[in-house]
C-alpha cells in the first residue's frame, strides 16, 4: 500500500487532518535538507513535499524562487533530491512527495527520473506545469509504480473538476489562490465551494496549498478539508533560522 | 475552425491548472472573434491608417552591386509605426482583449520594442498597461523605458532569476495567473502556451502576405530566398509562413551566435547544445543544461537574447523546411555599417543578422537570382549599443 493511502487512513481513524510542509531540496543546503525531513516529521508533519528547485519556476512566488537561488548557489543537482529521498527511507516511512517542474524531468530525462523515483522508494509527484491536457505523454511511464501523481486543481477549474480529480489518488491539491505559491492575509471566498466540489466527485483526500502561513489559515481550512500544504512560511522560517531545526520544529509544531 | 495546440512534438499548453480554463476562454474568443470579418476590417484599418502598412518592398540596388550576386529586396518593417514588426501583433492582440472586455493588458519586454509596442496600443485603445521588464535590460534600455512611461505604461522592474527577458516573461505570466479576470497578457513572441504562438504567426503573417504580393508585381515570380532573423521568432514566422507550401522558395532563419557558438556565449537555441524541454508554457527547443535549467544565453542584440525558440520553428526544423543558421555579434554589426553605407537605412542589430547571412550568400548566388530579407525593425534604438560595440563615445 502506497505510504499516502496509509497515513491518510490512519489520520482518518484519529480523526485528524494532514500538515503537509514544503520543503526546497538544497536550501540550505542538501545535508541540511534530509536533517529538516525528520525535525518536520517530529514535529508532527504527515507527509512531506519535497521540492525539485528550477530555474523557471512558473506557480511561484518570491520566497520559494529564492530558496531555488539558494539551492543552486550552494552547488545543488537534481540527482541530489533522489540522494536525500533514498536516504530519508533508510530512517523514516515518512509518505515524501516530489514537487517538479516539467522541463527538469524532460532534461534529466523521464525514463531515468522516474528511476530515481522507484530508487528512491518516493510516494507522489506533484508536477505543476503538467496540466491534464498534457498529461497522457508522461502518464504511461507511471503505471507499472506505486507512484501517485498528485492532481492539482484551481478555483476556476469549474467545470473541469471531475476530469481532473477522476483518477486521483494519494489526494488532491486545491490551489487557494489564482497566483503563485507565496503568504496571503486574504483568502478567495470561493475556496470553501470549490473544495467542497472537488469532494463531491471524488473520495481521495483533499488538501488545500497556496498561501497558508499561520495556525488560523489551517483551522479554517480544515474545518471542511482534509489537510493544509504550507510551504512559503516554512521556507521563510528555514532560511530566518539559519536552518535551526529547533526552530523550525517549534514552529511546526505550534500549528499541530 | 479546429486549432492545433501542437506543432510536431512541439508547442502544447504547459501551465498550471489555474491558466487552463483562462486559455480555453482566450482560445475560444480567438476562434469565434478573429475570423469575423468585423475583426479582419478594424485589424486591416489599422494596420493601414495607423501603422502605415504595407510597408514596402525595397530594392537594395547599391548593396545587390556591391555584393555581385543575387538581388536583394528589402521587407521594411522598419518603416513601421513605433519601428518594428511588433506593432502588427501587438494591435490584434489589444481588438482581442478589448473585445473579451479587458480594461488592462500586460506584456513582458527584452529590448523594449514590444513593451513600446503594447503602450502604444494601450494609449489608442484607453487600456491600462504594465510591461514587466529584467532589471538588467531597463539598465541597458532607458530610453525605451522612458518611452513606455511617456506613453502612459507602467514599467515594473522583474530582479527574480537573471533579471533578463526571460524572467519578465515568467513573472508576466505569473502576474496574469493572478489577475485573469480582467487582465490580457499580449505575448510579444510567437512564444508562450496555445493559443499564443498560432495567434502571434497569424498577426504577423501580413509580412509575408504582403511580400509575396509584392515580389510578384515588382519580378512577376516569387524569390529563390527568404531570410529573416529568430529570437522567439515572431518577424521570422510572420514572414515565412505564408511562404510554407510554395517549396522552390528556400527559407533561411537567422539566430544570434553572440561571441561565437564555440564560446558557449550566444542565443542560438538550434545550435548542437540544444535540447528539448518546457519553458513559458511551451514545450520547444531550449539552451538547457542536463537538469532542464535553463542556461543563460547572450546576444549583443537584446531582442535575440532569448534560450529558446516558438514551437512552430522547431517544427519547421524537424520537418527540413526552414534552414536555420547564426551569426556572430560581429558579423551584424558589420551588416549594420554596410547598410547604413550603402543604402542609407539604419537596421536594428536583431534584423542585422537576418541581413549578415544574406550578405554571406548572395555573392555566390547567380545574378538572375532574388532574395529578401525581413528587416523587422529600425535601428535608432541600437545607436548607443553600436557606439559602444565600436568603442565610441556619444
Amino acid at each position: 500500500m502506497n505510504r499516502i493511502d496509509k497515513k491518510f487512513q490512519s489520520l482518518k481513524a484519529e480523526g485528524k487532518k494532514a500538515l503537509i510542509p514544503y520543503i526546497c531540496s538544497g536550501d540550505p543546503s542538501v545535508e541540511m535538507t534530509e536533517k529538516l525531513v525528520y525535525a518536520l516529521e517530529e514535529a508532527g508533519a504527515d507527509i512531506i513535499e519535497l521540492g525539485i528547485p528550477f530555474s523557471d519556476p512558473l506557480a511561484d512566488g518570491p520566497v520559494i524562487q529564492a530558496a531555488g537561488l539558494r539551492a543552486f548557489a550552494g552547488g545543488y543537482r537534481l540527482a541530489d533530491t533522489f540522494k536525500i529521498a533514498e536516504n530519508v527511507r533508510k530512517n523514516s516511512e515518512i509518505p515524501l512527495v516530489i514537487m517538479v517542474y516539467y522541463s527538469s524531468i524532460i532534461g534529466y530525462g523521464r525514463e531515468r527520473f522516474l528511476e530515481g523515483c522507484v530508487n528512491a522508494d518516493v510516494d507522489g509527484l506533484i508536477i505543476p506545469d503538467l496540466p491534464y491536457e498534457e498529461y497522457d505523454e508522461f502518464k504511461p511511464l507511471l503505471e507499472n509504480t506505486d507512484i501517485y501523481m498528485i492532481p492539482l486543481v484551481g478555483l476556476t477549474s469549474g467545470d473541469r473538476i471531475p476530469m481532473l480529480v477522476k483518477e486521483a489518488k494519494g489526494f488532491v491539491y486545491c490551489v487557494s489562490s489564482m497566483g503563485v505559491t507565496g503568504v496571503r492575509k486574504e483568502f478567495d471566498t470561493r475556496v470553501e465551494s470549490f473544495v467542497k466540489e472537488v469532494q463531491k466527485h471524488t473520495d481521495t483526500p483533499a488538501c488545500i496549498g497556496f498561501g497558508i502561513s499561520s495556525k488560523d489559515d489551517i483551522d479554517k481550512f480544515e474545518s471542511y478539508a482534509d489537510g493544509c500544504i504550507m510551504g512559503s512560511a516554512i521556507v521563510r522560517k528555514i532560511f530566518e533560522s539559519n536552518g535551526d531545526l529547533e526552530k523550525v520544529k517549534d514552529f511546526v509544531k505550534e500549528l499541530r | 475552425m479546429e486549432l492545433n495546440k501542437d506543432f510536431g512534438i512541439y508547442g502544447g499548453q504547459f501551465v498550471p491548472e489555474t491558466l487552463m480554463s483562462v486559455l480555453n476562454e482566450l482560445e475560444n474568443a480567438y476562434k469565434e472573434y478573429c475570423s469575423t470579418e468585423e475583426f479582419k476590417n478594424d485589424y486591416m484599418y489599422y494596420m493601414k491608417q495607423y501603422v502605415g502598412r504595407p510597408s514596402s518592398l525595397y530594392y537594395a540596388e547599391r548593396l545587390t552591386k556591391e555584393l555581385g550576386g543575387a538581388k536583394i529586396y528589402l521587407k521594411r518593417e522598419d518603416l513601421n509605426h513605433t519601428g518594428a514588426h511588433k506593432i502588427n501583433n501587438a494591435i490584434g492582440q489589444a481588438l482581442l482583449a478589448k473585445h473579451m472586455g479587458k480594461t488592462k493588458v500586460i506584456a513582458e519586454t527584452g529590448a523594449g520594442q514590444h513593451g513600446v509596442a503594447t503602450a502604444t496600443v494601450a494609449a489608442l485603445f484607453g487600456m491600462e498597461c504594465e510591461v514587466y521588464m529584467g532589471v538588467e535590460d531597463i539598465e541597458r534600455q532607458k530610453l525605451n523605458v522612458f518611452r513606455m512611461e511617456l506613453l502612459g505604461a507602467k514599467v515594473v522592474p522583474v530582479s527574480s532569476g537573471t533579471g533578463t527577458l526571460k524572467d519578465a516573461t515568467n513573472e508576466a505570466i505569473r502576474t496574469w495567473a493572478a489577475r485573469a479576470e480582467d487582465t490580457f497578457y499580449i505575448i510579444g513572441s510567437a512564444v508562450g502556451p496555445h493559443p499564443y504562438p498560432t495567434m502571434v504567426r497569424d498577426f504577423q503573417r501580413i509580412i509575408g502576405d504582403e511580400t509575396k504580393k509584392q515580389m510578384l508585381e515588382a519580378e512577376g515570380r516569387l524569390p529563390d530566398r527568404v531570410y529573416a532573423c529568430v529570437g522567439g521568432g515572431s518577424n521570422s514566422i510572420g514572414m515565412f509562413y505564408p511562404f510554407v507550401e510554395d517549396k522552390a522558395v528556400e527559407l533561411v532563419g537567422v539566430e544570434a551566435a553572440g561571441h561565437g557558438i564555440e564560446t558557449g556565449e550566444h542565443a542560438a537555441a538550434f545550435s548542437s547544445e540544444s535540447r528539448v524541454g518546457v519553458l513559458h508554457g511551451m514545450k520547444t527547443v531550449l539552451l538547457q543544461d542536463e537538469d532542464g535549467l535553463i542556461k543563460p544565453v547572450y546576444s549583443i542584440s537584446a531582442g535575440l537574447d532569448y534560450p529558446g525558440v516558438g514551437p512552430e520553428h522547431a517544427y519547421l526544423r524537424d520537418i527540413g523546411r526552414v534552414e536555420y543558421t547564426s551569426v556572430t555579434d560581429d558579423e551584424a554589426i558589420e551588416a549594420f555599417k554596410a547598410l547604413c553605407r550603402y543604402e542609407g537605412i539604419m537596421p536594428a542589430i536583431e534584423s542585422s543578422h537576418a541581413l549578415a547571412q544574406a550578405i554571406k550568400e548572395a555573392p555566390n548566388m547567380g545574378k538572375d537570382k532574388i532574395i529578401v530579407v525581413n528587416l523587422s525593425g529600425r535601428g535608432d534604438k541600437d545607436v548607443h549599443t553600436v557606439a559602444k560595440y565600436l568603442g565610441k563615445e556619444i
